[in-house]
């Protein structure tokens, strides 16, 4: 391939008709209490990882609801499950469950050409 | 909406297009880029429709593309487009046809000023005057040169020789239509159907016996964006540009893309070549690239007149298949021979879909 001294763009469109919802739709099953996130943020401020790496739990969620769990599985491979979101999370939400069910089924529902 | 209301909205988006007698501009890139392009407007009118069109060899650059890049100051430009208008004022002529969408544009900026800010026309004339001793009068109908082809676009149809019709399907040809941003979204009133329902070459494929198609990103830029192709390492930007429309209208399979602007058809037709080089993706049929014309060479096309005349052999993306699909005989042989028959020199760099 020519180099002609730029790169194309790669587009970040969402493309909700080609959307799958799988993996969200069984975290949401497994942990009901994942769906009543205000995606106020008070995880990342206080998460231990996101302190030594570029590492956001709302970020995590925001990728989850977009489905885009390419990007996803590398992302959660930074949480170290101290558990600190959870005593900050003001819907208490059990955030270390939500990371383990997506490490557990990821594998599961990334696209075949990934 | 009743019929009379959609007539009276309607009237809303027209804009008044002179009948004759204009004073032609060129543009700077198109006679670069598309050479057989303003050639065949001239005809066009002389030949085909009779009209009075005039164009003073004087005449210089509008300044746009400085302009647009930050080195031509604002002064600078209104005296330069003063000094257009003088020459058109000295040759007689009150109606002035643009071949380029940059200039029509920065022609309507310049001339809405004078009329929101008259001291900057009086300091212009005053420019103008000590710098060159000319006097000028602001143009009584400014119109893109496709306006003028879509006004006589029933006249056009009148005389045609081949239809936009696939003649092994006997199907209407799925044409792309893509308007110059510079030609309604700076001032919508300016446009035909303004800036929501751009007319003017939808106007042209549909009487001409194509069929226009609605896809997503149908109003979205081709991605020229000036700066974004002056500096190289911004060209990413323009080509993904042009990606994200060419990904869009690539399910609904068309067989050309019609331009109105210098820009749009140079890089439409351009990147089409640099994604296939930088990543083996076509999005026309059959693994070929979409053809993309000028609403000059469309008109040409259906009027009979020889493809290399029309300077078809400058595109980078091939357009035999549209040619074929049209049923147009052509001579290969002569793709790439001159006026006086002498060859003038196959590109090096290969095309899109050869």
């Amino acid at each position: 391939m020519k180099n002609f001294g730029y790169s194309i763009i790669k587009q970040r469109t969402i493309d909700y008709d080609q959307f799958d919802g799988r993996l969200l739709n069984e975290v949401l099953e497994m942990e009901p209490s994942f769906k009543v996130c205000l995606s106020c943020g008070g995880c990342t401020a206080t998460c231990s990882a996101g302190d030594l790496v570029s590492f956001n739990v709302r970020r995590m969620n925001l990728l989850l609801r977009r489905g885009e769990t390419i990007e996803l599985e590398s992302e959660i491979q930074k949480c170290m499950l101290c558990g600190k979101c959870m005593l900050v999370c003001p819907r208490g939400i059990n955030l270390r469950n939500v990371i383990m069910l997506i490490k557990k089924s990821i594998a599961k529902y990334k696209p075949i050409n990934s | 909406m009743k019929a009379e209301g959609k007539i009276r909205v309607w009237q809303d988006y027209q804009k008044e297009i002179a009948d004759d007698h204009y004073f032609y501009v060129r543009s700077c890139i198109r006679q670069n880029f598309f050479p057989g392009s303003e050639q065949t407007f001239l005809k066009i009118l002389r030949t085909e429709l009779g009209k009075d069109i005039y164009e003073n060899p004087h005449h210089t650059t509008c300044s746009g593309i400085g302009y647009h890049s930050d080195v031509v100051p604002f002064d600078t430009i209104q005296t330069i487009v003063a000094r257009q208008f003088a020459l058109m004022t000295e040759a007689g002529y009150k109606n002035l046809a643009a071949s380029c969408i940059t200039s029509f544009g920065i022609y309507n900026e310049i001339i809405e000023t004078w009329k929101e800010f008259p001291s900057e026309l009086e300091k212009v004339r005053n420019f103008l005057k000590s710098a060159t001793g000319r006097e000028f009068e602001v143009p009584q109908n400014v119109a893109h040169a496709s306006d003028i082809v879509y006004k006589f676009r029933d006249d056009i149809a009148a005389r045609k020789k081949f239809s936009l019709i696939n003649q092994h399907t006997g199907e209407p040809l799925k044409i792309v239509e893509h308007i110059g941003c510079h030609y309604s979204k700076m001032f919508p009133s300016k446009g035909v159907g303004g800036a929501e329902f751009p007319h003017v070459l939808v106007g042209m494929i549909e009487s001409w016996g194509g069929e226009v198609i609605d896809y997503p990103e149908r109003r979205h830029c081709c991605g020229f964006g000036f700066r974004q192709y002056l500096v190289m390492s911004n060209r990413g930007y323009s080509v993904s540009n042009s990606r994200k429309k060419f990904e869009s209208m690539e399910p609904y399979i068309p067989d050309a893309i019609l331009c109105n602007c210098p820009g749009c058809p140079m890089f439409l037709d351009r990147w089409q070549y640099v994604i296939e080089e930088m990543e083996g993706k076509t999005f026309g049929e059959n693994g070929a690239g979409i053809p993309v014309l000028t609403y000059e060479e469309m008109a040409g096309l259906v009027l009979g007149y020889d493809p290399w005349d029309l300077g078809l052999q400058m595109h980078q993306t091939n357009v035999e298949p549209l040619l074929n699909k049209i049923g147009i005989q052509y001579n290969p042989e002569l793709k790439y021979a001159g006026k006086d028959g002498k060859m003038i020199g196959k590109p090096m760099m290969v095309g899109c879909g050869w």
